[in-house]
Protein backbone atom coordinates (compact mmCIF):
# COMPACT_ATOMS: atom_id res chain seq x y z
CA UNK A 1 0.00 0.00 0.00
CA UNK A 2 1.37 3.20 -0.62
CA UNK A 3 2.28 6.01 1.86
CA UNK A 4 -1.10 8.40 2.32
CA UNK A 5 0.50 11.73 1.23
CA UNK A 6 -1.58 13.91 3.55
CA UNK A 7 0.16 12.32 6.93
CA UNK A 8 3.68 12.53 7.90
CA UNK A 9 5.54 9.70 9.35
CA UNK A 10 4.26 10.32 12.86
CA UNK A 11 0.93 10.50 11.18
CA UNK A 12 -0.03 14.05 11.36
CA UNK A 13 -1.92 15.85 9.11
CA UNK A 14 -0.11 17.70 6.70
CA UNK A 15 -1.87 18.19 3.66
CA UNK A 16 -5.45 18.01 3.44
CA UNK A 17 -6.05 16.33 -0.22
CA UNK A 18 -9.11 13.98 0.15
CA UNK A 19 -11.22 12.40 2.49
CA UNK A 20 -10.13 9.13 1.44
CA UNK A 21 -7.81 7.41 3.04
CA UNK A 22 -8.06 9.66 5.84
CA UNK A 23 -8.51 7.92 9.27
CA UNK A 24 -11.63 8.12 11.32
CA UNK A 25 -10.00 9.64 14.25
CA UNK A 26 -8.69 12.26 11.75
CA UNK A 27 -12.12 12.84 10.48
CA UNK A 28 -13.36 12.98 14.01
CA UNK A 29 -10.28 15.36 15.48
CA UNK A 30 -10.79 17.93 12.46
CA UNK A 31 -14.89 17.94 13.11
CA UNK A 32 -14.34 18.47 17.20
CA UNK A 33 -12.07 21.10 16.90
CA UNK A 34 -14.52 23.00 13.98
CA UNK A 35 -16.90 22.26 17.18
CA UNK A 36 -14.76 24.90 19.23
CA UNK A 37 -14.17 27.13 15.92
CA UNK A 38 -17.95 27.90 15.80
CA UNK A 39 -17.71 29.05 19.58
CA UNK A 40 -15.19 31.77 17.82
CA UNK A 41 -17.71 32.48 15.19
CA UNK A 42 -20.21 33.72 17.05
CA UNK A 43 -18.49 35.78 19.19
CA UNK A 44 -18.42 39.82 18.44
CA UNK A 45 -14.66 39.59 17.67
CA UNK A 46 -14.44 36.38 15.09
CA UNK A 47 -10.83 35.79 15.53
CA UNK A 48 -8.30 33.99 17.73
CA UNK A 49 -4.31 34.34 17.06
CA UNK A 50 -3.01 30.77 15.67
CA UNK A 51 -1.72 31.67 12.07
CA UNK A 52 -0.34 35.07 13.23
CA UNK A 53 2.22 35.66 10.53
CA UNK A 54 1.20 32.90 8.48
CA UNK A 55 0.47 33.46 4.59
CA UNK A 56 -2.42 31.95 3.01
CA UNK A 57 -2.28 31.83 -0.97
CA UNK A 58 -5.53 31.16 -2.70
CA UNK A 59 -5.06 29.91 -5.66
CA UNK A 60 -7.96 29.40 -7.72
CA UNK A 61 -7.38 27.67 -10.74
CA UNK A 62 -11.10 27.56 -11.62
CA UNK A 63 -13.85 29.59 -10.64
CA UNK A 64 -15.11 29.78 -7.47
CA UNK A 65 -16.88 32.46 -5.10
CA UNK A 66 -18.20 30.89 -2.40
CA UNK A 67 -15.12 28.35 -1.95
CA UNK A 68 -12.63 30.73 -1.96
CA UNK A 69 -14.78 32.96 0.21
CA UNK A 70 -15.00 31.04 3.10
CA UNK A 71 -11.40 29.98 2.96
CA UNK A 72 -10.15 33.75 3.08
CA UNK A 73 -12.57 34.21 5.63
CA UNK A 74 -11.34 31.44 8.00
CA UNK A 75 -7.75 32.63 7.44
CA UNK A 76 -8.34 35.81 8.57
CA UNK A 77 -10.47 34.44 11.66
CA UNK A 78 -7.11 32.85 11.86
CA UNK A 79 -4.76 35.89 12.01
CA UNK A 80 -3.60 34.86 9.04
CA UNK A 81 -2.42 36.94 5.65
CA UNK A 82 -4.51 35.94 2.49
CA UNK A 83 -3.45 36.64 -0.21
CA UNK A 84 -6.37 35.73 -3.80
CA UNK A 85 -5.21 34.38 -6.72
CA UNK A 86 -7.56 34.64 -9.85
CA UNK A 87 -4.99 32.10 -11.56
CA UNK A 88 -7.33 31.33 -14.68
CA UNK A 89 -6.79 34.66 -15.93
CA UNK A 90 -2.80 35.32 -15.29
CA UNK A 91 0.01 33.32 -15.75
CA UNK A 92 -1.03 30.24 -16.38
CA UNK A 93 -3.12 31.91 -20.12
CA UNK A 94 0.79 33.13 -20.18
CA UNK A 95 1.97 29.51 -20.27
CA UNK A 96 3.35 29.31 -17.08
CA UNK A 97 3.56 25.43 -15.59
CA UNK A 98 1.54 24.72 -12.64
CA UNK A 99 5.21 23.82 -10.63
CA UNK A 100 6.55 27.04 -11.48
CA UNK A 101 3.31 29.04 -10.42
CA UNK A 102 3.45 27.36 -7.30
CA UNK A 103 7.61 27.87 -6.96
CA UNK A 104 7.11 31.66 -7.98
CA UNK A 105 4.57 32.05 -5.13
CA UNK A 106 6.63 29.82 -2.61
CA UNK A 107 9.59 31.87 -2.80
CA UNK A 108 7.01 34.98 -0.80
CA UNK A 109 6.93 32.97 1.56
CA UNK A 110 3.26 30.91 1.87
CA UNK A 111 2.69 28.97 4.43
CA UNK A 112 -0.65 27.13 3.10
CA UNK A 113 -1.64 26.83 -0.20
CA UNK A 114 -5.36 26.30 -1.22
CA UNK A 115 -5.93 24.78 -4.38
CA UNK A 116 -8.55 24.70 -6.45
CA UNK A 117 -8.18 23.06 -10.25
CA UNK A 118 -9.73 21.68 -13.16
CA UNK A 119 -8.00 18.75 -13.15
CA UNK A 120 -8.14 15.84 -10.83
CA UNK A 121 -4.87 15.45 -8.99
CA UNK A 122 -3.50 18.60 -9.24
CA UNK A 123 -3.03 19.46 -5.83
CA UNK A 124 -1.36 16.16 -4.50
CA UNK A 125 1.14 17.27 -7.44
CA UNK A 126 1.78 20.66 -5.61
CA UNK A 127 2.20 18.61 -2.36
CA UNK A 128 4.91 16.44 -3.57
CA UNK A 129 6.88 19.40 -4.41
CA UNK A 130 6.18 21.83 -1.67
CA UNK A 131 9.16 21.99 0.79
CA UNK A 132 8.53 20.73 4.23
CA UNK A 133 6.68 23.87 5.58
CA UNK A 134 4.50 24.42 3.44
CA UNK A 135 0.71 22.53 3.23
CA UNK A 136 -1.68 22.34 0.20
CA UNK A 137 -5.53 22.27 1.02
CA UNK A 138 -7.58 20.64 -2.10
CA UNK A 139 -10.23 23.27 -2.52
CA UNK A 140 -11.49 20.95 -5.26
CA UNK A 141 -10.40 19.12 -8.03
CA UNK A 142 -11.85 17.98 -11.02
CA UNK A 143 -14.14 15.28 -10.39
CA UNK A 144 -12.31 13.78 -7.94
CA UNK A 145 -12.36 15.51 -4.45
CA UNK A 146 -13.70 17.81 -2.19
CA UNK A 147 -13.13 17.44 1.10
CA UNK A 148 -13.58 20.51 3.02
CA UNK A 149 -17.23 20.42 1.59
CA UNK A 150 -17.52 16.71 2.41
CA UNK A 151 -15.95 17.47 6.28
CA UNK A 152 -18.70 20.88 6.38
CA UNK A 153 -21.48 18.22 5.02
CA UNK A 154 -20.07 15.80 7.87
CA UNK A 155 -20.34 18.68 10.18
CA UNK A 156 -23.60 19.78 9.82
CA UNK A 157 -24.94 16.29 9.88
CA UNK A 158 -23.23 15.29 13.18
CA UNK A 159 -24.99 18.62 14.60
CA UNK A 160 -28.36 17.68 13.67
CA UNK A 161 -28.16 14.18 13.72
CA UNK A 162 -25.68 13.01 16.31
CA UNK A 163 -25.03 9.32 15.59
CA UNK A 164 -24.19 8.40 11.75
CA UNK A 165 -24.98 4.33 12.99
CA UNK A 166 -28.45 4.99 12.92
CA UNK A 167 -28.85 7.41 9.22
CA UNK A 168 -29.38 6.71 5.99
CA UNK A 169 -28.40 9.50 3.76
CA UNK A 170 -29.44 9.88 0.31
CA UNK A 171 -27.11 11.92 -2.54
CA UNK A 172 -29.20 13.41 -5.58
CA UNK A 173 -27.86 14.12 -8.99
CA UNK A 174 -25.56 14.27 -10.96
CA UNK A 175 -22.91 11.65 -9.01
CA UNK A 176 -21.03 10.89 -12.21
CA UNK A 177 -19.06 14.35 -12.13
CA UNK A 178 -19.33 15.62 -8.51
CA UNK A 179 -16.52 15.64 -6.45
CA UNK A 180 -18.87 16.88 -3.98
CA UNK A 181 -20.34 13.51 -4.05
CA UNK A 182 -17.62 11.34 -4.02
CA UNK A 183 -16.13 13.30 -0.56
CA UNK A 184 -19.02 12.53 1.33
CA UNK A 185 -19.58 9.05 0.30
CA UNK A 186 -16.10 8.12 1.92
CA UNK A 187 -16.48 10.78 4.61
CA UNK A 188 -20.12 9.07 5.39
CA UNK A 189 -18.59 5.50 4.84
CA UNK A 190 -15.78 6.16 7.48
CA UNK A 191 -17.93 7.62 9.65
CA UNK A 192 -19.89 4.92 10.27
CA UNK A 193 -23.22 5.34 8.09
CA UNK A 194 -26.07 3.06 8.17
CA UNK A 195 -26.72 3.25 4.78
CA UNK A 196 -25.83 5.35 1.78
CA UNK A 197 -27.64 6.04 -1.09
CA UNK A 198 -27.26 7.17 -4.74
CA UNK A 199 -30.34 8.68 -6.63
CA UNK A 200 -30.14 9.60 -10.28
CA UNK A 201 -30.90 8.69 -14.40
CA UNK A 202 -28.64 6.49 -14.95
CA UNK A 203 -26.33 8.38 -17.47
CA UNK A 204 -25.38 10.67 -13.99
CA UNK A 205 -24.58 7.66 -12.13
CA UNK A 206 -21.23 5.84 -12.33
CA UNK A 207 -20.97 2.32 -13.39
CA UNK A 208 -19.39 0.05 -10.55
CA UNK A 209 -20.62 3.24 -7.83
CA UNK A 210 -21.51 0.62 -5.64
CA UNK A 211 -18.10 -0.74 -4.70
CA UNK A 212 -18.05 2.61 -2.76
CA UNK A 213 -20.30 1.53 -0.31
CA UNK A 214 -23.51 2.51 -1.60
CA UNK A 215 -26.98 1.79 -2.70
CA UNK A 216 -28.28 3.08 -6.19
CA UNK A 217 -31.80 4.36 -7.04
CA UNK A 218 -33.15 5.72 -9.73
CA UNK A 219 -36.31 6.58 -8.61
CA UNK A 220 -36.04 9.50 -6.73
CA UNK A 221 -39.24 8.02 -4.65
CA UNK A 222 -37.60 4.65 -3.89
CA UNK A 223 -34.52 6.46 -2.47
CA UNK A 224 -36.30 9.12 -0.44
CA UNK A 225 -38.12 6.96 1.65
CA UNK A 226 -37.21 6.98 4.99
CA UNK A 227 -33.97 8.42 4.63
CA UNK A 228 -32.38 11.33 7.60
CA UNK A 229 -30.89 13.25 5.42
CA UNK A 230 -30.66 14.44 1.27
CA UNK A 231 -27.75 16.10 -0.59
CA UNK A 232 -29.18 17.94 -3.76
CA UNK A 233 -26.43 18.04 -5.92
CA UNK A 234 -25.68 20.94 -8.68
CA UNK A 235 -27.44 20.15 -11.76
CA UNK A 236 -24.52 21.60 -13.61
CA UNK A 237 -25.59 23.58 -17.09
CA UNK A 238 -22.93 22.29 -19.14
CA UNK A 239 -24.21 18.76 -18.73
CA UNK A 240 -27.09 20.08 -20.44
CA UNK A 241 -25.62 20.48 -23.78
CA UNK A 242 -24.66 17.51 -24.30
CA UNK A 243 -26.67 13.54 -24.79
CA UNK A 244 -26.89 13.25 -20.66
CA UNK A 245 -29.98 14.79 -19.62
CA UNK A 246 -33.15 15.65 -21.88
CA UNK A 247 -33.71 19.24 -20.58
CA UNK A 248 -33.61 20.96 -17.50
CA UNK A 249 -37.43 20.97 -16.96
CA UNK A 250 -37.78 17.11 -17.27
CA UNK A 251 -34.96 16.88 -15.06
CA UNK A 252 -37.16 18.69 -12.47
CA UNK A 253 -40.38 16.46 -13.47
CA UNK A 254 -38.20 13.03 -12.19
CA UNK A 255 -35.38 14.50 -9.48
CA UNK A 256 -36.32 17.76 -8.87
CA UNK A 257 -36.87 17.92 -4.67
CA UNK A 258 -40.11 19.00 -4.32
CA UNK A 259 -42.41 19.29 -0.71
CA UNK A 260 -44.25 15.86 -1.66
CA UNK A 261 -41.43 14.48 -2.56
CA UNK A 262 -39.40 15.50 0.81
CA UNK A 263 -42.77 14.41 2.82
CA UNK A 264 -41.45 10.92 1.92
CA UNK A 265 -38.28 11.43 4.05
CA UNK A 266 -38.46 10.79 7.45
CA UNK A 267 -40.39 13.90 9.05
CA UNK A 268 -37.83 15.17 10.72
CA UNK A 269 -35.12 14.96 7.90
CA UNK A 270 -32.45 17.58 6.74
CA UNK A 271 -32.00 18.88 3.06
CA UNK A 272 -28.28 20.19 2.22
CA UNK A 273 -27.22 21.56 -0.66
CA UNK A 274 -23.62 22.47 -1.74
CA UNK A 275 -24.30 25.05 -3.37
CA UNK A 276 -24.63 27.41 -6.08
CA UNK A 277 -28.57 26.42 -5.89
CA UNK A 278 -30.93 25.83 -9.46
CA UNK A 279 -34.22 26.56 -8.39
CA UNK A 280 -36.11 25.11 -9.92
CA UNK A 281 -33.68 22.56 -11.35
CA UNK A 282 -33.17 19.85 -8.68
CA UNK A 283 -34.80 21.77 -5.75
CA UNK A 284 -38.28 23.65 -5.49
CA UNK A 285 -37.77 26.98 -4.03
CA UNK A 286 -40.54 25.94 -0.90
CA UNK A 287 -37.70 23.20 -0.21
CA UNK A 288 -34.43 25.40 -0.18
CA UNK A 289 -36.28 28.02 1.95
CA UNK A 290 -38.21 25.43 4.20
CA UNK A 291 -38.43 24.57 7.59
CA UNK A 292 -35.89 20.86 6.90
CA UNK A 293 -33.66 22.88 4.52
CA UNK A 294 -30.20 23.43 6.56
CA UNK A 295 -28.14 24.46 3.36
CA UNK A 296 -27.59 28.02 4.94
CA UNK A 297 -26.18 26.74 8.01
CA UNK A 298 -23.55 24.68 5.95
CA UNK A 299 -21.98 27.87 4.82
CA UNK A 300 -21.65 29.05 8.63
CA UNK A 301 -20.24 25.65 9.55
CA UNK A 302 -18.07 25.54 6.67
CA UNK A 303 -15.72 28.50 7.54
CA UNK A 304 -15.35 26.59 11.23
CA UNK A 305 -14.66 23.52 9.27
CA UNK A 306 -12.23 25.36 7.29
CA UNK A 307 -10.50 26.99 10.43
CA UNK A 308 -9.61 23.80 11.72
CA UNK A 309 -8.64 22.32 8.80
CA UNK A 310 -6.06 25.10 8.45
CA UNK A 311 -4.91 25.58 11.95
CA UNK A 312 -4.38 21.19 12.38
CA UNK A 313 -2.09 21.05 8.77
CA UNK A 314 -0.02 24.07 9.87
CA UNK A 315 0.52 23.42 13.70
CA UNK A 316 3.64 21.98 15.02
CA UNK A 317 7.13 22.36 13.69
CA UNK B 1 9.22 12.40 46.77
CA UNK B 2 7.31 15.62 47.54
CA UNK B 3 4.28 14.86 49.46
CA UNK B 4 1.49 16.77 47.66
CA UNK B 5 -0.98 18.97 49.01
CA UNK B 6 -4.75 17.08 49.90
CA UNK B 7 -6.94 19.45 47.45
CA UNK B 8 -10.20 18.46 49.00
CA UNK B 9 -9.11 20.23 52.16
CA UNK B 10 -7.81 23.18 50.02
CA UNK B 11 -10.75 24.08 49.45
CA UNK B 12 -12.79 25.34 52.33
CA UNK B 13 -9.90 28.07 53.07
CA UNK B 14 -9.80 28.93 49.22
CA UNK B 15 -13.48 29.81 48.89
CA UNK B 16 -13.63 31.56 52.31
CA UNK B 17 -10.55 33.75 51.42
CA UNK B 18 -13.07 34.51 47.60
CA UNK B 19 -15.77 35.05 49.09
CA UNK B 20 -14.55 38.10 51.22
CA UNK B 21 -13.93 40.08 47.74
CA UNK B 22 -17.17 38.79 46.46
CA UNK B 23 -19.05 42.11 44.37
CA UNK B 24 -22.40 42.77 42.47
CA UNK B 25 -19.91 42.82 39.06
CA UNK B 26 -18.14 39.03 40.68
CA UNK B 27 -18.60 36.54 37.97
CA UNK B 28 -16.00 33.12 37.67
CA UNK B 29 -14.20 31.51 34.61
CA UNK B 30 -12.56 27.84 35.31
CA UNK B 31 -9.77 26.55 32.29
CA UNK B 32 -9.86 23.63 31.13
CA UNK B 33 -9.49 21.02 32.23
CA UNK B 34 -8.32 20.69 35.94
CA UNK B 35 -9.26 24.65 36.77
CA UNK B 36 -12.62 23.94 34.74
CA UNK B 37 -13.34 21.04 37.71
CA UNK B 38 -12.05 23.26 40.51
CA UNK B 39 -13.54 26.25 39.18
CA UNK B 40 -17.34 24.40 39.42
CA UNK B 41 -16.44 23.39 43.26
CA UNK B 42 -16.24 26.92 43.82
CA UNK B 43 -19.04 28.26 42.12
CA UNK B 44 -21.23 26.22 43.80
CA UNK B 45 -19.29 26.68 47.12
CA UNK B 46 -19.75 30.67 47.10
CA UNK B 47 -23.43 30.59 45.12
CA UNK B 48 -22.69 32.76 42.52
CA UNK B 49 -25.61 33.73 40.64
CA UNK B 50 -23.96 34.70 37.48
CA UNK B 51 -23.32 31.28 35.57
CA UNK B 52 -20.03 30.15 35.66
CA UNK B 53 -17.36 30.34 32.14
CA UNK B 54 -15.89 27.83 31.24
CA UNK B 55 -12.47 28.77 28.31
CA UNK B 56 -10.31 26.72 26.65
CA UNK B 57 -7.44 28.45 26.01
CA UNK B 58 -6.06 25.98 23.08
CA UNK B 59 -6.32 28.58 20.16
CA UNK B 60 -4.10 30.89 22.16
CA UNK B 61 -1.36 28.90 23.49
CA UNK B 62 2.30 30.41 22.50
CA UNK B 63 3.39 27.13 21.50
CA UNK B 64 1.75 26.31 18.41
CA UNK B 65 4.24 27.07 15.83
CA UNK B 66 6.39 24.10 18.04
CA UNK B 67 3.56 21.74 19.29
CA UNK B 68 0.61 22.22 16.88
CA UNK B 69 -3.11 22.23 17.98
CA UNK B 70 -4.22 20.02 21.01
CA UNK B 71 -6.21 17.41 19.84
CA UNK B 72 -9.66 17.90 21.67
CA UNK B 73 -9.98 21.61 22.37
CA UNK B 74 -13.23 22.24 24.19
CA UNK B 75 -15.54 25.22 23.45
CA UNK B 76 -14.83 28.09 25.29
CA UNK B 77 -18.49 29.26 26.85
CA UNK B 78 -18.85 32.42 28.77
CA UNK B 79 -22.30 32.92 29.43
CA UNK B 80 -22.29 36.62 30.61
CA UNK B 81 -20.61 40.08 29.37
CA UNK B 82 -17.10 40.26 30.45
CA UNK B 83 -17.61 43.97 30.04
CA UNK B 84 -16.98 45.70 33.55
CA UNK B 85 -17.14 42.44 35.41
CA UNK B 86 -14.86 41.35 38.20
CA UNK B 87 -13.38 38.12 36.80
CA UNK B 88 -12.47 35.62 39.36
CA UNK B 89 -10.04 33.24 36.69
CA UNK B 90 -10.04 29.87 38.32
CA UNK B 91 -6.85 27.43 37.17
CA UNK B 92 -5.78 23.92 39.32
CA UNK B 93 -1.72 24.53 38.95
CA UNK B 94 0.27 28.26 38.48
CA UNK B 95 3.70 27.23 36.70
CA UNK B 96 5.14 29.18 34.12
CA UNK B 97 2.30 31.74 33.44
CA UNK B 98 1.83 31.09 29.65
CA UNK B 99 -1.14 29.56 30.55
CA UNK B 100 -2.85 32.73 32.16
CA UNK B 101 -1.24 34.89 29.39
CA UNK B 102 -3.22 33.19 27.07
CA UNK B 103 -6.50 33.07 29.32
CA UNK B 104 -6.14 36.69 29.39
CA UNK B 105 -5.78 37.33 26.04
CA UNK B 106 -9.20 35.26 24.81
CA UNK B 107 -10.78 37.44 27.78
CA UNK B 108 -10.14 40.33 26.29
CA UNK B 109 -11.54 39.36 23.02
CA UNK B 110 -14.85 39.03 24.66
CA UNK B 111 -14.96 42.20 26.54
CA UNK B 112 -12.78 44.49 29.03
CA UNK B 113 -13.09 43.46 32.44
CA UNK B 114 -12.93 46.04 34.95
CA UNK B 115 -10.69 43.50 36.96
CA UNK B 116 -8.94 39.84 37.00
CA UNK B 117 -7.72 37.96 39.26
CA UNK B 118 -5.95 35.07 39.20
CA UNK B 119 -7.67 32.49 42.11
CA UNK B 120 -4.82 28.81 41.83
CA UNK B 121 -5.43 25.50 43.74
CA UNK B 122 -1.32 25.24 44.00
CA UNK B 123 1.47 27.60 42.73
CA UNK B 124 4.67 25.52 42.25
CA UNK B 125 6.45 28.64 41.26
CA UNK B 126 9.07 28.46 38.07
CA UNK B 127 7.11 31.44 36.22
CA UNK B 128 8.75 32.87 33.22
CA UNK B 129 6.60 35.36 32.64
CA UNK B 130 5.59 38.46 34.89
CA UNK B 131 1.94 36.75 36.49
CA UNK B 132 1.45 35.68 40.31
CA UNK B 133 -1.70 34.58 41.49
CA UNK B 134 -4.32 36.46 44.30
CA UNK B 135 -5.41 33.59 45.95
CA UNK B 136 -3.71 30.21 46.45
CA UNK B 137 -4.61 27.37 47.79
CA UNK B 138 -0.81 25.75 48.28
CA UNK B 139 2.59 26.93 47.60
CA UNK B 140 5.24 24.05 46.41
CA UNK B 141 8.63 23.66 45.21
CA UNK B 142 8.54 20.77 42.09
CA UNK B 143 11.61 19.73 39.86
CA UNK B 144 11.36 20.53 36.54
CA UNK B 145 10.65 17.38 35.26
CA UNK B 146 7.33 16.37 37.35
CA UNK B 147 4.31 17.62 36.29
CA UNK B 148 1.51 18.31 38.95
CA UNK B 149 -2.14 17.50 37.69
CA UNK B 150 -5.73 18.13 39.19
CA UNK B 151 -7.94 14.69 38.85
CA UNK B 152 -11.14 14.33 39.34
CA UNK B 153 -12.48 10.81 40.36
CA UNK B 154 -15.53 9.15 39.36
CA UNK B 155 -17.18 10.38 42.69
CA UNK B 156 -15.98 14.07 41.91
CA UNK B 157 -13.03 13.81 44.46
CA UNK B 158 -10.16 16.20 43.09
CA UNK B 159 -6.77 15.27 43.75
CA UNK B 160 -3.52 15.97 42.99
CA UNK B 161 -1.27 13.69 40.80
CA UNK B 162 2.54 14.09 39.88
CA UNK B 163 4.16 12.67 36.67
CA UNK B 164 7.10 12.90 34.77
CA UNK B 165 6.93 15.90 32.22
CA UNK B 166 7.36 15.00 28.79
Amino acid sequence: MPANPQLDAQGRLRHLLSIEGLPRETIERILATAESFAGVTERDIKKVPLLRGKSVFNLFFEPSTRTRTTFEIAAKRLSADVINLNIALSSQTKGESLLDTVANLSAMQADIFVVRHASSGAPYLIARHVKPHEHVINAGDGRHAHPTQGLLDLYTIRHYKKDFASLTVAIVGDIAHSRVARSLIHGLNTLGAREVRVIGPQTLIPTGVEALGVRVFHDLRAGLREADVIVMLRLQNERMSGALLPSAQEYFMSYGLTPERLALAKPDAIVMHPGPMNRGVEIDSAVADGPHSVILPQVTFGIAVRMAVMSIVAGGA
Amino acid sequence: MTALPDAEALLPALAAELRARLGPQTAMIGLYTGGAWLAERLHAMLGLSVPLGLMDIAFYRDDYARQGLKHDPKRTRIPFDVEGRDILLVDDVLYTGRTVRAAMNELFDYGRPRSIALVVLADRGGRQLPICAQHVGARLELPEDKRLRLRRDADGRLRFELEDAR
